[in-house]
């Protein structure tokens, strides 16, 4: 009459389906979120907390329902404690007091948005839905450089080195053999045989005989050689591009003391998108922190992003210390270098020179793509509209532009011109520029 | 239930639950079901599942088996998000009306718990299901699995055929309709011409037999004045020809758009009748969980009078009881309607209390089973033949009211002031109870809308009429987006009147142009 049935170990994600329908009708909608989320200032929780909240519109599953505001509704309530029959009581606002009312509001909520979460990889694919690495295809390329040997086999022809003894004398010896090439003891002892007799002085017509042999038998060693060319082999190679999967990220920042919190945060945000969007394309992504005043050091993130530090300004040390940690820890062929600068674009004015000198022989032509974000609040900006108007760093770098795609720079002064930033600094289009 | 303790060991000790220790309790609930209660079910199909399959299941509104649809996936990210946040605890369980009855347990649950759950659903809704009059006219618990499975496959060949999106549109369509999709009573078996001959010529004879010349003392109808509103004879035909007005909008669009095809039509088809299987439950909320919570509050009693459970597993299960059956008053912040879980339970248990320890007030009200002694053969009556309107109609106590301190409000819209209508006293106690039954109908759920007329000659244009009571206006803004989608559906124009159902004044009109 009865059965227990154990179900857990049956397939999950039996609502997978409808899922992913719900996710492609919401399209528009998610994306727009996605976006407000990222704009909005929680960052830090990106891909942790997909939380979203998504206007209902075009999710609404409309059906013939009451108004219930308007209209006689008698009600029924549990828990009186004051009234008696007769009471006028004063409508209380919304009507939130009768069960029309409250259900109403929550109604209401739920008609103009729509709260639920999205896993990290929903959430990712939603946030680079168009963006993509700029130098995919240059890194492919380059990639392809970089090879690993394989043995693939043996091969009849190539170079000495790579002769395989073993196999060619194996192929020697089974010619030898079929071709019955006279071995040399055969030889050797005719030729024993023939000395002695020479050394009994007789010209028999033994000796004769075996002379003639001796004869045959070596013409038929010269006929049919030791080793041959056709037994000769050698190991073969095939090239094998290596996967390159591993990036460095390095965060450049000024921390002097021109830089705002405000700034700060703003460079911050830029920092850990780009290490998010890394960390979507590579399987591993390493992050180094430099910051610098008039000297640059390398630092852990904590102290790069919230220790204070007072001094001048010179671009150029930042420069040097990655220049360095690259030589030391990131030999080129093994790693995608990334490199992130944020500065307010204050710069030392005899440091021009050697900024240039170094980005352009060293810096430029080892990383995959270096971008630079210039911060300003809004009055900075008003002047440095003007293109004539230009910090000193914006000014350097700006004769980079042309010479390397692999080089960007931008402006940012809020919190929401951060994605737009990045978006246009990763788009497709450049990529297919690069 | 102060039986006398037979002392037995206890079936099981701790939190912990296996399958062996669920056997033994399933079978001492058994026991219990069918001699103390005489339970009338269908064979159990108990499944252990996840929270995962459970939140899966509550996506697909319950049912094992579903078409798959985008509104399913919203509803599973809502639930998800909520469950994942704590904002909200998962059922206990769920339990489908389906022979065999399959009631979903959840593993996470303690022993107590699966003991509360199997007599909850497996014998307090299943026997519900099985013997309610609604369920087992308008639901068909033998075939309904088969049935789902057959609406799933035919959904996904028609979405290999003719496109995801066709078919989601066309569902989008119908579930919009979802509501006014069910047949309110059993449609006449069509008669065979013979029998149609047959009631012509009885009528014939009746009027034959009946004529009396002297008694036609009306004057003869003059020609055009017959119908104030004038209507014209294809209308006449098309009310006969198409049997308006009619109520189930889903039927209607099925057997008479014009646009749609074979397939779309067999899919309206599949929702309304999902819908319709669903309609028992909406009317029955209150008693069915009335029901299934005086069983396991019954049947838990009796194990712990036998022994057969601990004393902290009775503390245990007082614990999940009380919460379930906790109900909020209007002015808590948990207020969130009557909970039917409260209102159901307390009904049960004072039925029983009315059959086996009257009071004088009870005598008065329910003279016919106050002192009966057969408390439970009342209350499977109860569960048999009613319906949460009639039931709470018929059963309501005074001392209920009083207990809850029940008080009815009513609120005129078009008054500044909200008005006590009825509290907990003598002169209250009807009022109470009528309005509170009133608000358990089908019209309050749903809307009074009928196809009311078909322009088949001109426009194709189809009309729709609301009919409206105590001046509850419909909302108008959906009620041009479910527009929308029947405009879809019928292929030509859509208008929909509002017309109050005591005055005959039309309050309202809607247009939606097919585009």
């Amino acid at each position: 009459m009865m059965h227990f049935i154990d179900r857990r170990l049956n397939p999950k994600g039996k609502s997978l389906p409808n899922r992913q329908r719900f996710m492609r009708r919401a399209q528009s909608q998610i994306r727009k979120a996605v976006k407000e989320a990222v704009n909005g200032g929680k960052i830090t929780d990106i891909g942790h907390n997909g939380r979203i909240t998504i206007p209902s519109k075009g999710l609404n599953e409309p059906r013939f329902k009451y108004d219930y505001n308007k209209g006689k509704h008698d009600r029924v309530l549990p828990g009186n404690k004051e009234f008696s029959a007769g009471d006028q009581i004063k409508r209380p606002p919304k009507g939130g007091e009768g069960k029309g009312g409250k259900k109403a509001s929550e109604d209401g909520d739920g008609e103009d948005s729509f709260q639920f979460s999205l896993s990290r990889e929903e959430f990712l694919e939603v946030f680079f839905e168009d963006l993509e690495l700029p130098d995919l295809v240059k890194t492919s390329l380059k990639e392809e450089v970089e090879f690993e040997k394989q043995r693939a086999g043996f091969v009849r022809v190539g170079s000495p080195s790579n002769l395989d003894l073993k196999r060619t004398m194996r192929h020697s010896l089974a010619r030898r053999i079929a071709m019955r090439r006279p071995g040399s003891d055969e030889v050797d002892e005719l030729r024993s045989e023939i000395l002695a007799l020479e050394a009994k002085g007789k010209k028999t017509k033994k000796l004769k005989e075996l002379q003639e042999k001796l004869e045959l038998l070596e013409s038929r060693r010269r006929f049919v050689p030791y080793i041959d060319p056709l037994d000769v082999r050698y190991k073969s190679y095939t090239k094998i591009p290596k996967p390159n999967t591993r990036a460095v990220m390095f965060c450049l920042m000024d921390v002097s003391g021109s830089m705002s919190e405000g700034m700060k945060d703003l460079a911050k945000r830029f920092f850990m998108l780009l290490h998010l969007f890394l960390s979507t394309q590579y399987e591993r992504v390493e992050l180094v922190f430099i910051r610098h005043t008039h000297m640059a050091k390398e630092v852990d993130e904590e102290t790069f992003f919230y220790s204070r530090e007072t001094g001048g300004t010179i671009v150029s040390s930042a420069l040097e210390e990655m220049q360095k940690v690259l030589d030391d820890r990131f030999p080129l062929g093994d790693w995608n270098i990334y490199a992130a600068q944020a500065s307010d674009g204050d710069n030392f004015a005899s440091d021009r020179e050697k900024c240039l000198s170094i980005m352009q022989e060293s810096i430029l032509p080892a990383c995959q793509y270096f971008s630079y974000i210039e911060v300003m609040d809004e009055q900075e900006l008003e002047i440095f509209k003007d293109e004539q108007n230009m910090t000193d760093l914006w000014r350097i770098y700006s004769q980079l532009t042309p010479e390397f795609s692999n080089f960007a720079m931008r402006r940012v002064v809020k919190s929401n011109d951060i994605f737009p930033v990045f978006q246009d600094l990763f788009s497709k289009e450049h990529a297919k520029d690069a | 239930m102060g039986q006398a303790r037979k002392v037995q060991k206890p079936l099981y000790d701790g939190a912990e639950w296996s399958f062996e220790k669920l056997d033994t309790v399933y079978d001492a609930i058994e026991e219990i079901a069918n001699e103390d209660l005489g339970l009338n079910v269908y064979p159990n199909q108990i499944e252990v599942i996840t929270s995962e399959q459970m939140l899966d299941a509550y996506s697909g509104i319950g049912m094992p088996l579903m078409y798959n649809h985008w509104s399913f996936g919203k509803s599973f990210v809502q639930d998800e998000f909520y469950y994942r946040k704590g904002m909200r605890g998962l059922a206990y369980e769920i339990v489908i009306n389906s022979s065999p009855c399959i009631s979903y347990v959840m593993e996470e649950n303690s022993m107590t718990m699966q003991a509360l759950v199997v007599a909850h659903a497996a014998f307090g809704h299943n026997h519900f299901f099985k013997n309610n009059h609604l369920f087992k006219q308008w639901t068909d618990a033998e075939a309904i699995l088969d049935y789902m499975h057959f609406a799933r496959e035919y959904i996904s060949k028609c979405e290999e055929r003719h496109g995801v999106e066709a078919v989601e549109e066309l569902l989008d369509a119908a579930h919009a309709l979802r509501d006014n999709a069910v047949d309110h009573y059993s449609r006449p078996v069509p008669l065979s011409t013979e029998m149609t001959l047959q009631r012509l010529a009885d009528r014939e004879e009746h009027e034959r037999s009946d004529y009396r010349d002297i008694w036609s003392t009306l004057p003869p109808d003059a020609e055009g004045t017959t119908d104030e509103k004038t209507k014209s004879q294809s209308q006449v035909a098309n009310m006969v020809k198409f049997d308006l007005p009619e109520a189930n909008l889903l039927y209607f669009f099925e057997k008479h758009s014009p646009v749609l095809q074979e397939w779309q039509r067999e899919i309206l088809r599949i929702v309304r009748n999902i819908a319709q299987y669903f309609y028992p439950q909406k009317q029955t909320k209150v008693m069915n969980e009335g029901c299934a919570c005086f069983c396991h509050y019954f049947i838990m009693n009796r194990l712990y009078d036998k022994g057969l459970i601990t004393e902290g597993s009775m503390l245990e299960f007082i614990d999940y009881h009380t919460r379930v059956v906790a109900q909020p008053e209007f002015d808590d912040p948990r207020w969130n309607g009557i909970n039917p879980y409260a209102l159901g339970f307390a009904m049960m248990q004072d039925i029983y209390r009315i059959c086996h320890e009257p009071t004088d007030e009870d005598k008065t009200w329910f003279p016919d089973i106050a002192g009966c002694n057969k408390g439970i053969e009342v209350l499977k009556d109860a569960w048999a033949n009613y319906r949460d309107e009639s039931f709470i109609l018929q059963f309501l106590s005074p001392k209920l009211i009083r207990d809850f301190r029940l008080f009815q409000i009513h609120d005129n819209s078009a008054l500044p002031h909200l008005k006590v209508e009825a509290i907990h006293d003598s002169r209250g106690y009807r009022k109470v109870r009528s309005a509170l039954a009133k608000s358990y109908t089908v019209s309050a759920m749903t809307l009074d809308i009928q196809v009311a007329d078909v322009e088949f000659e001109g426009d194709r244009a189809i009309t729709l009429r609301h009919m409206v009571h105590d001046d509850v206006p419909i909302d108008g803004k959906e009620a041009e987006q479910v527009m929308q989608r029947i405009a879809q559906l019928w292929g030509y124009d859509v208008g929909l009147y509002c017309e109050d159902a005591m005055s005959g004044k039309i309050l309202a009109t809607y247009d939606v142009t097919a585009s």
